[in-house]
Parts: structure tokens; sequence; C-alpha cells
């Protein structure tokens, strides 16, 4: 039994407890730029989490044969050969996204949660468990990124994944958009609230005072 | 965390060298197996923003190729004399402004490029019976951030605007990124381009609905609708299609 809890622990725990946005502060400039919609934000979400998964577990399956003195050129020599493959496969399945989603997906390479993970998970875990860490981070992210992205599309645009729920000025209806939300850094203030939000809720995740 | 003794130069170096190999194995299968797909992607993507200037629906049995292919032809137009030329399947307008054989340099105009190709890309847009309906031009020019692409769709009378589909544009979302906005769009259906063989369409403030030489220009984004007045006085000027939508080549 006590395989199962660690593995829901290290599955669901990124999601509130240990989320690599709000709590380490982790990937936060992509956060920032992709969520002024929802399809995008879920988009690269998935991405993210399938390159955070799958780079966790082939650094695990060969991480007693890295040597440490090259261990971070390992490290993203795999990030990125797999960032390339999902950016490949994305033009080929979702252009329109992935027109969207443009350099973005290839920034996942310098993304902290990927490398962070990789580092401190990866290289000391079995491969399985490293598996389930990445979903489990990426899943931490998406969680981040689909709240931001459905306020940011619900008050900015009127729309939810394109479909309008608040009629815009500019359609004849009577809400105005809110053009501050649309921009990148409203994100900020967002993912700030956010935090707050989920320290209130979890009072020890509160840095305490220098 | 790792032991002294895999600290070996030779094997460093070894697992370095597997993992590229891997690695590269990896990524190059990746793109060359999916280029054709994203060629087709990318193919399809432009000629669904063509059949939107167009004016035509895909339906569920004839997609957007399909569609494509049955009433759309595309032709090459000397832009300085306006008749059609023949250049090669593969032709390429906006590569083809930076080659020697068909580079030209833009004057006396903020329009926002310095070369343009002296051969332009052209799409007929054809009915059942085979009658031009549609002309359908590319242009382009600067917006506030960056170069806007898009398709001017005309009548066959030359002179009357049915579309001006914006496909690549940076525009600020909100501001000028409405140029994509399905209400302004259709503000240009019935607008006219040209008085006694002038340029007259305008994008200006206040423009009315009766006016038929101008559209209203976008709140709060006066650079991007300068953009495309810019763009517009260009392409159909002297310099651009004017020759062309002048001879009316298509009806020859």
């Amino acid at each position: 039994m006590a395989e199962t809890k660690e593995m829901k622990k290290v599955l669901f725990g990124p999601i509130l407890d240990n989320n690599p946005i709000a709590l380490q502060v982790l990937g936060v400039c992509s956060a920032l730029a992709i969520t002024t919609k929802l399809e995008t934000a879920l988009v690269m979400a998935l991405a993210l989490t399938s390159v955070t998964a799958f780079s966790n577990l082939f650094i695990s399956l060969i991480r007693k044969q890295i040597p440490s003195s090259v261990r971070i050129i390992i490290q993203m020599t795999i990030i990125a050969s797999l960032v390339i493959v999902v950016d490949q496969i994305l033009k080929a399945v979702a252009y329109d996204i992935a027109k969207e989603l443009s350099v973005f997906v290839g920034l996942i390479i310098t993304n902290c949660i990927v490398m962070g993970r990789a580092e401190a998970y990866a290289m000391k875990s079995p491969p399985f468990m490293s598996f389930l860490d990445g979903i489990g981070n990426g899943l931490g992210y998406s969680f981040v990124l689909i709240v931001i992205g459905t306020i940011k599309e619900l008050f900015g645009f009127g729309t939810i994944l394109g479909f309008p729920i608040l009629p815009l000025v500019q359609n004849d209806g009577w809400y105005q958009g809110n053009g501050l939300l649309i921009l990148p850094f409203s994100s900020f203030i967002l993912i700030g609230g956010l935090i707050w939000f989920i320290r209130t809720i979890r009072p020890e995740q509160v840095e305490p005072k220098e | 965390m790792s032991d002294k003794k895999k600290e070996t130069l030779g094997k460093t170096i070894g697992i370095v060298v597997a993992v590229c190999l891997v690695c590269s194995v990896v990524v190059s299968g990746a793109a060359v197996g999916l280029r054709e797909m994203q060629q087709t992607n990318a193919a399809n993507d432009k000629r669904s923003n063509i059949l939107q200037a167009a004016g035509l629906e895909t339906t569920a049995e004839c997609d957007v190729p399909c569609t494509y292919d049955k009433f759309v032809t595309e032709r090459y137009v000397d832009l300085s004399t306006g008749e059609y030329v023949e250049v090669g399947e593969d032709f390429d307008m906006y590569k083809a402004a930076n080659e020697d054989e068909y580079t030209v340099k833009v004057e006396n105009s903020n329009v926002g490029f310095q070369r343009r190709s002296s051969v332009a890309s052209v799409y007929l847009v054809e009915n059942d019976a085979g009658e031009v309906t549609r002309v359908v031009l590319p242009v382009h020019g600067s917006g506030l951030w960056d170069l806007m692409y898009g398709f001017l769709a005309i009548d066959s009378d030359g002179n009357t605007v049915r579309e001006l589909v914006y496909y690549q544009q940076k525009e600020t979302p909100g501001l000028g990124g409405e140029v994509q906005n399905p209400s302004w769009k259709a503000k240009w259906d019935g607008k006219k381009l040209f008085k006694n063989g002038e340029v007259a369409i305008q994008v200006k403030k206040n423009a009315g609905t009766n006016n038929e030489y101008a559209v209203d220009a976008l709140s709060g984004a006066t650079l991007t609708s300068n953009g495309v007045q810019n763009t517009l006085t260009y392409w159909l000027g002297e310099n651009g299609f004017g020759p062309y939508l002048k001879n009316q080549t298509w009806k020859s």
C-alpha cells in the first residue's frame, strides 16, 4: 500500500501541495505568454506534460550511466530532442494551434520545470516513478495554465474555447472586453492572485519571515 | 551523487556520443517522417484563406483542396505590364522578392518593405460555367508591429471589393488585431476602389456606411489602419496591381 500512496503523492502532489508554478515559481515565463486563449493553453500544457514525463523517463533510465561532469548537457540534449519531436508533431496534426504557439513550443527547452524535475527527481529515482513525477508536474503546470487561460479568455475576449459566452460590444453585445487581460503581463497579476489563494487555503506553503 | 569510478574520459565521451546519436536519429526521423503532413497543412492553410476571400464554402464531401481545385486557378502576372506570364510551379512571390531575376526596388512608398517581386500570383475564382467571378490578389504591408499579409478579393468588374482577409499579422490583440474581426471585414463588401482611374479607397474615421469609397478605421488602432491604407494604396497603384486591374486581363 505504501507504494500506491507514494505514487499518488508523486502524481497529484504537484497540483496543489507542491505546484511548480505557484510554490516553486518555476516556468512562469511561458505561463505568462501563452495563456491568452484557453485552447493554446491546453495544447501548451499537453506539450509540456509529455516532454516532462518522457524526459524524466529517459533520463531516469540512463541515470546510472550519465557522468556527473556532463549531466546537464546530456539532460538538455534529451529534452531538446523531445521538444523538437513534439513541435514537429504539432505542426503535422494541429497546424493552426502550432502557428499560434509559434516559438513557445521551442521554448519548452528552457522551461525550468523540465530541467528542474530532471535534475532534482529523475537523476535519483527509478524510471516509472520519474515518469509519474513528470506527469504530475505537468499537471500542476496545466492546472495553473487552465485557470489563468480561462479567466483571461472569458474576461478579455468574452469567449471560452472560442465560443462566445459574454457578447462583446464590437459584435453588438453588452460586454466590453478587458484589453488589459489580453496582454501577457496581466498573467503576472493573475498568477500572483492564484499563489495568494493557494497559500491561503494551504497556509503551510507560506514562506517563514526572515 | 556519482561515484568516482565512472568518471573516466573515454566513458564520458562514449556516453555523450551515444546520447547524441540516438537523439539525432529520433529528431531527424520525426522531421522527415512528418514533413509531408506539414507541407500539406501549410498549403491547405493558405488555400483555406484564399477560399475565404473567394467567398466559397467547403462542404463535407468537398474539403479545402477539392473546393480549391474546382473553383480557383492560380495565374502569374507581370506587374509592370499587367499581362499573364508563365513561371515555374513552385514560384513564390514573397521569396522571389529577394531573387535577382525578379527583384524590384520599392520607391516613394511607405508600404513598409523595400523589395518586391516583378511577378505576382493572382487567384481567379470561377463559377461552374467557367466565368471569372472574383479576382483574389495577395497584398502585404506593414502594420504597427510587423508586416501584415492578406488577400483582397475583387469582383470581376475590377473595382468592387468583396473581402479583405488578413491571414498573418502581429497587431495588438483587441486593437489592431481586429483586422481579423468578422464585423470589420464585413464593412469591405461592396466598397469601390477606383474613382476616375485613381485609387480612391480610404480607411478613415467616421467613414459612414453610405460612402462607398471609405471604410471605418479601427478604433484605437490608428497605425494599423494607416498600414491597411498604405498597403492598398501601394498594391492597387501603378507599382502594384494597377495595370492588371486596368487591363482587366482576366476577361481576355
